[in-house]
């Protein structure tokens, strides 16, 4: 009974089902590559999907739209840097964190600066990333160095690497949410921003590393994508839209924010790819499992306000 | 009080200007009626999409969706409503109810409408693949034939533009509907008091939103003659940041029809400019970002100002 009452159980067990009805398709072969697959896509997810929590959790209007345009400029930029040769993952590595550093940078100003409401400011600045990466990118495919992609892509006591990196990454979150006075800060804060402040919580430092941490997130989260799939593209970010804000709302966080929930995060990530690799398995053309996942999302959200309303 | 309220206006009308003396500087062949034409060419359905998430933002929500709801307008009117009209039709007066229908949800379960609208928008484009899975279909004669009528003095795209300004002023500005429909916006609660049901409104303003959203997928599909299921993607944005460019307020129920227009005519002005300019057309996103910074710079100044005096 305890058990139930944790918001993460849901999505998690979500994930399970849609795993078994899957496998029921295929009569059990190929469990153990779906499990792989799951997270091995889910980490990217996962990990964009960590950063829009915090974000959420600032408080209503906080959202980061500029994650997929972050994503694409630092791998594209990553990428460029590295130039395929062998020894440069690292100077790639910084690349990536130093532009989502420098985009988190920009959002913010503009948020604090021009007084901007967050959707506005990271939807301008998107439009601008956008733009860079268009600009170095010139529709080059450079590959990235070798050991890089084989890291990328290859796996350590049987589980993803890129899944390491995003467990690894949820660890830290939760600790810092949970035992760390910036934890607290950032709970208040999204609880009751003006309670928040008279009680002594610097609001605009939290705000601050908060859409700075996202949008770090989002770099690493484009620099890994990119080493795993052989190369930067143009529309690599494109579904990381919706499912950042997608895996935050169905972990269990609450979207009016105050209130994250990192496990769940990590169970919605590996649900939404199950159910788009179930409608694979299951025939489905690309417009209906458009229609589809859109549905489920939807249904998600209505199921958890009407959850809500019971306790 | 009185002052900010004509900055609102002025704002918009200032920044359309300056970026038009600055084309005709650059291009003085454009000051024609052809120019014209050719500048505003897709002016209509930017305008339109620019209105319906006007209706949104006025009841203070966001619509993320509307760029493929357009999309999917476009393919249905390209392809049903060309070869049963009757059909075509009533698919789009259902698009229009589901949208109502939405709106309501959204306020009966309390749900945040940018996950909802994030949602739809998959469900828009999934729905668009399905009918049109590769880029085609034709325009029904009578909306070409609507799309480029040539009227006296000045071309259909300023007429049509400065038509659906006047229409929709009267709608949310003038009319008691669309007054009660901004006090939503403005003040949910004593709206409730007042003995309105807000779910209701919610849904109007929703339904409203469908409306001119299917407007602005058959002006569109009358301006290019085909469709297909990414043709109004970018819409999504490009109507924020037509209402936001307007003077409209994303919360408080704060928005202006006129303004919206000529924000949305602003835009499109925006991409023939860049191209006069020959900046490559890489920088295209990216100085629709840089413009729409720009104006809420300038705003922020406007205001500051306006709070001193």
């Amino acid at each position: 009974m305890n058990l139930l009452s944790k918001p993460w159980i849901w999505s998690w067990s979500a994930a399970a089902l849609t795993f078994v009805l899957t496998i029921g398709l295929t009569s059990g072969r190929g469990a153990g590559e779906l499990a792989y697959a799951a997270l091995s896509f889910g980490a990217f997810a996962a990990i964009v999907g960590l950063g829009q929590m915090l974000v959420i959790t600032l408080g209503p209007g906080n959202v980061d739209l500029s994650i997929p345009a972050t994503m694409t400029l630092a791998a594209t930029l990553a990428l460029k840097a590295m130039a395929s040769m062998p020894g440069t993952a690292l100077l790639g590595l910084m690349i990536a964190l130093a532009v989502g550093l420098g985009a988190g940078l920009a959002n913010y100003a503009l948020i604090f600066l021009l007084r901007l409401p967050p959707i506005i400011a990271t939807l301008a600045a998107s439009l601008i990333y956008q733009s860079l990466a268009i600009w170095s990118n010139r529709g080059l495919r450079i590959k990235p160095p070798q050991e890089l992609a084989e890291f990328a892509t290859g796996r350590f006591l049987s589980i993803p690497n890129v899944a390491w990196v995003g467990l690894a990454l949820a660890v830290v979150v939760w600790i810092v949410l949970e035992r760390s006075v910036w934890g607290r800060w950032l709970l208040a804060t999204g609880q009751n921003m003006r309670a928040a402040r008279l009680a002594g919580v610097p609001i605009e430092f939290v705000r601050a590393t908060t859409y700075l941490s996202v949008s770090v997130f989002a770099g690493l989260a484009g620099y890994l994508l990119a080493s795993f799939s052989g190369g930067a593209a143009l529309n690599m970010g494109a579904e990381y839209l919706l499912m950042s804000i997608a895996v935050v709302v169905i972990g269990g966080s609450s979207i009016a924010g105050g209130n994250s929930n990192v496990p769940g995060v990590w169970g919605a990530s590996l649900f939404m790819f199950l159910v788009i690799s179930m409608l694979n398995s299951y025939g489905a053309a690309a417009g209906a499992k458009n229609v589809l996942t859109g549905t489920i999302v939807i249904a998600i959200v209505i199921a958890a306000s009407t959850r809500k309303g019971r306790i | 009080m009185n002052a900010l309220s004509r900055y609102r206006i002025l704002l918009p009308v200032v920044s359309l200007a300056v970026l038009l003396a600055a084309t005709f500087w650059m291009q003085p062949r454009a000051m024609s009626y052809f120019g014209l034409n050719l500048l505003f060419n897709l002016a209509v359905p930017i305008a339109l999409a620019t209105i319906a998430q006007m209706m949104i933002i006025m009841v203070n929500d966001i619509d993320l969706s509307l760029g493929a709801f357009v999309s999917l307008v476009a393919c249905i009117t390209a392809t049903y409503l060309l070869d049963t009209p009757a059909l075509g039709l009533a698919m789009l007066v259902t698009l229009i109810l589901g949208y109502a229908a939405l709106g309501a949800m959204i306020h009966a379960l309390e749900l945040p409408a940018i996950v909802v609208t994030l949602g739809m928008s998959f469900v828009w484009g999934g729905l668009a693949l399905f009918i049109l899975p590769s880029p085609g279909g034709a325009s029904p004669d009578w909306l070409r034939t609507l799309m480029t009528v040539k009227p006296p003095f000045a071309p259909m795209a300023v007429v049509a533009s400065i038509l659906i300004a006047i229409l929709t002023h009267f709608l949310i500005i003038r009319s008691g509907i669309g007054t009660v429909l901004r006090g939503v916006g403005g003040n949910t609660r004593s709206v409730a008091r007042a003995g309105w049901s807000v779910l209701k409104l919610k849904a109007c303003a929703y339904g409203l939103a469908g409306f001119f959203g299917v407007l602005a997928g058959m002006a569109l599909v009358g301006l290019t003659t085909s469709a297909d299921a990414n043709i109004a993607l970018r819409y999504t944005l490009l109507s924020i940041a037509g209402v936001i460019l307007g003077g409209g307020e994303f919360v408080g129920g704060k928005v202006s029809p006129v303004g919206a227009v000529i924000g949305a005519l602003t835009l499109t002005l925006a991409a023939s400019f860049l191209s006069f300019l020959r900046l490559s057309p890489d920088w295209q996103i990216g100085a629709q970002g840089a413009i729409l910074i720009l104006v809420l710079t300038a705003r922020l100044i406007f205001s500051r100002k306006g709070g001193e005096t």
